[in-house]
């Protein structure tokens, strides 16, 4: 099974046309399969998660009931690039297993408001944001090390708890940046090649051959997007990460559960006035 | 691109006897099965070399799915039954004319001898790019070469075109919407019946078919509810050759009367979109109306609403907004109007 159709253009070249639609079943069933086998590795094999202390009683004592976590604006964007990105993958996919639905104008809206709240939370991170905080640091890679040899049994000592996000958190926010950004940047190219009304019709823009790449950019990373989401969705309901799924909708998280996995040196909270202008 | 034509691809020949056999090779060959009824529209693909079937199903044995079914509420017409025969058959010349009229003007004698209503209503687009085997949308691909600043588009969309331009080539279906036609379509599932207009699709639905038929769906036949029976019909087509070629655009109207006023109207267009169009606008802005020169204009005007040309086809706008005007008022004192008209 290839992953890129090719087809012969008018002048006899061989060009790409775009992935190989049979991958979408390949990116579901290795999305739910991931889930099921980390479920089972949760339920059976996982050890529980240790920490070093670090949160001095003082400083405790000083800490709100609610811990800020995610700004409105940063919730709001959230849920907007969700829904915009559930629209995205279902009126691109489900004509491909069959279902007839009138899916162009949709994909393109879609797309249209979901590379805007891209550009809005660049904007927003990277000014108004802690922008570093959902990058991996030098102490996540430490921490991550100690975990690995902790879990095979070697000596090694605790790590720390989690800034405001865990490495794993860090490192799927950076897949999403690469699959999210190729779809969207293919995307704005590929709404010259179709009547949107949005920007003037140019299928002369690119080449055949720039054309075909861009097009399977755009489908394999479209499909990536379905074994993201799944594992996203995963996450957000495991009960463990209820809290955090909480504070996408509420803004806040309990104390406890703050202390329980955040390190408020490494993601500290304003305690004079209960808030946290940097979440 | 290099073609090769007159030898076909090897495949296999099945010939089955009955629906129930034919649905069961339908199925099991699944799209690489193709199925053939009058073969003119297929045999170009595969004498093109296009299309590759491993297995081709050949319907012309199957005399379940021939000849035209007299029922007390209205008709019931086989998939395989000759274009020929319709024109011909001395019911339908009578009470559903509109239908003998569109089977007559499709291609040339030749061809309605060996061509099916099955066929016809089922046929490919015949967009030269598309049928050249390049790699457009409607072949998988990811551009229309038709609509493009110097694409050959003269006989493409100006309707409801969604990246593919190409326009369904049916005479017989635009007259088949008009009259209220239901098809019955033999699926894995069973027996699914459907209006006319909702047979066909268009490429903001399904950019690679141009009819709801899936791999192993076959069209058995054509019920005509009596609704329309002895109403007055209009049928015209216009084509580059009047001896033998497909529409550029043509329309077929059914309508009755009350009085001076229009009663019932049920319009339909084919040639300007990927599939025919059924003209409900036009239907309800016309109802209740004399069939004046202003109710014609009137309605001309609002079947090409939306419309947008492409490079070589604008002239396809004063054509559709002419035609649905004659198929309204018809032309006085012209002796085509006299011929189109029936009732």
């Amino acid at each position: 099974m290839g992953i890129i159709e090719w087809a012969t253009d008018p002048w006899g070249r061989s060009v790409p046309i775009h992935a190989a639609w049979s991958l979408v079943w390949l990116a579901l069933i290795a999305g739910l399969l991931f889930l099921v086998i980390h479920a089972i590795y949760v339920r059976f094999f996982a050890k529980e998660q240790q920490f070093v202390e670090s949160a001095s009683p003082e400083l405790i004592a000083r800490l709100p009931e609610r811990i800020p976590r995610h700004s409105l604006a940063a919730r709001l964007f959230h849920w907007i690039m969700a829904a915009a990105m559930f629209v995205l993958l279902f009126t691109a996919f489900l004509p491909k297993v069959g279902v007839q639905i009138d899916w162009v104008t949709y994909h393109w809206i879609a797309g249209v408001v979901l590379t805007a709240s891209i550009i809005f939370h660049i904007v927003h991170a990277s000014f108004y944001l802690d922008f570093w905080s959902i990058w991996p640091d030098k102490a996540d890679l430490q921490d991550s090390w100690k975990r690995v040899r902790r879990f095979f049994g070697r000596l090694a000592p605790l790590p720390r708890r989690f800034g405001k996000y865990p490495l794993d958190n860090k490192l799927y926010h950076g897949v999403i940046v690469l699959t999210g950004l190729s779809v969207v940047l293919t995307g704005v190219f590929m709404m010259f090649r179709v009547r949107t009304g949005v920007l003037p019709r140019n299928p002369y823009l690119f080449g055949d051959m720039t054309w075909g790449l861009m097009y399977v950019l755009h489908g394999l990373a479209g499909i990536g997007l379905i074994t993201l989401v799944i594992v996203h969705i995963y996450f957000a309901v495991r009960p463990e990460k209820l809290p955090i799924t909480a504070s996408m909708i509420f803004g806040s998280m309990s104390r406890e559960y703050y202390l329980k996995e955040h390190d408020p040196e490494r993601w500290s909270v304003d305690t004079s006035t209960g808030s946290n202008p940097k979440s | 691109m290099a073609v090769i034509r007159d030898v076909m691809p090897a495949f296999q020949l099945l010939q089955p006897n009955s629906i129930a056999d034919a649905q069961h090779l339908l199925q099991r060959h699944g799209a690489e099965g193709w199925v053939l009824a009058g073969g003119l529209d297929s045999f170009d693909w595969l004498k093109d070399r296009i299309k590759k079937p491993k297995a081709v199903i050949d319907l012309s044995g199957v005399e379940e799915l021939k000849g035209v079914r007299v029922k007390s509420d209205g008709l019931e017409i086989g998939a395989m039954t000759t274009l020929t025969e319709l024109a011909q058959h001395p019911v339908i010349k009578q009470r559903y004319s509109l239908l003998s009229q569109s089977a007559e003007l499709v291609a040339s004698p030749q061809i309605r001898n060996q061509g099916t209503i099955g066929g016809n209503v089922s046929q490919d687009t015949r967009c030269w790019y598309y049928r050249a085997g390049w790699p457009c949308y409607r072949a998988g691909g990811n551009i229309c070469y038709a609509d493009t600043p110097v694409g050959r588009n003269r006989e493409h969309a100006i309707l409801h075109a969604e990246r593919c331009v190409a326009v369904n080539p049916s005479d017989t279906a635009p007259a088949l919407i008009a009259l209220d036609a239901k098809f019955v379509i033999l699926t894995s599932k069973g027996e699914r019946v459907v209006d006319a207009e909702d047979y066909f699709v268009g490429p903001e639905k399904d950019i690679t078919r141009l009819n709801i038929l899936q791999s192993g769906d076959l069209l058995t036949a054509i019920r005509i509810p009596s609704t329309w029976a002895g109403a007055r019909f209009y049928f015209e087509k216009v084509r580059d050759r009047n001896v033998w070629d497909f529409p550029l655009l043509n329309v077929a109207t059914a309508l009755t009367m009350s009085g001076s006023t229009i009663d019932r109207i049920r319009i339909a267009v084919n040639g300007a979109a990927a599939r025919p169009l059924r003209l409900k606008n036009v239907e309800d802005a016309v109802r209740g109306k004399s069939r004046s020169s202003e109710t014609g204009d009137m309605a001309g005007k609002l079947a090409v609403q939306g419309a947008v040309p492409l490079q070589f086809n604008a002239y396809k706008i004063p054509l559709m907004r002419n035609l649905v005007k004659r198929s309204i008022t018809g032309v006085e004192n012209s002796g085509l109007q006299e011929e189109a008209w029936a009732s």
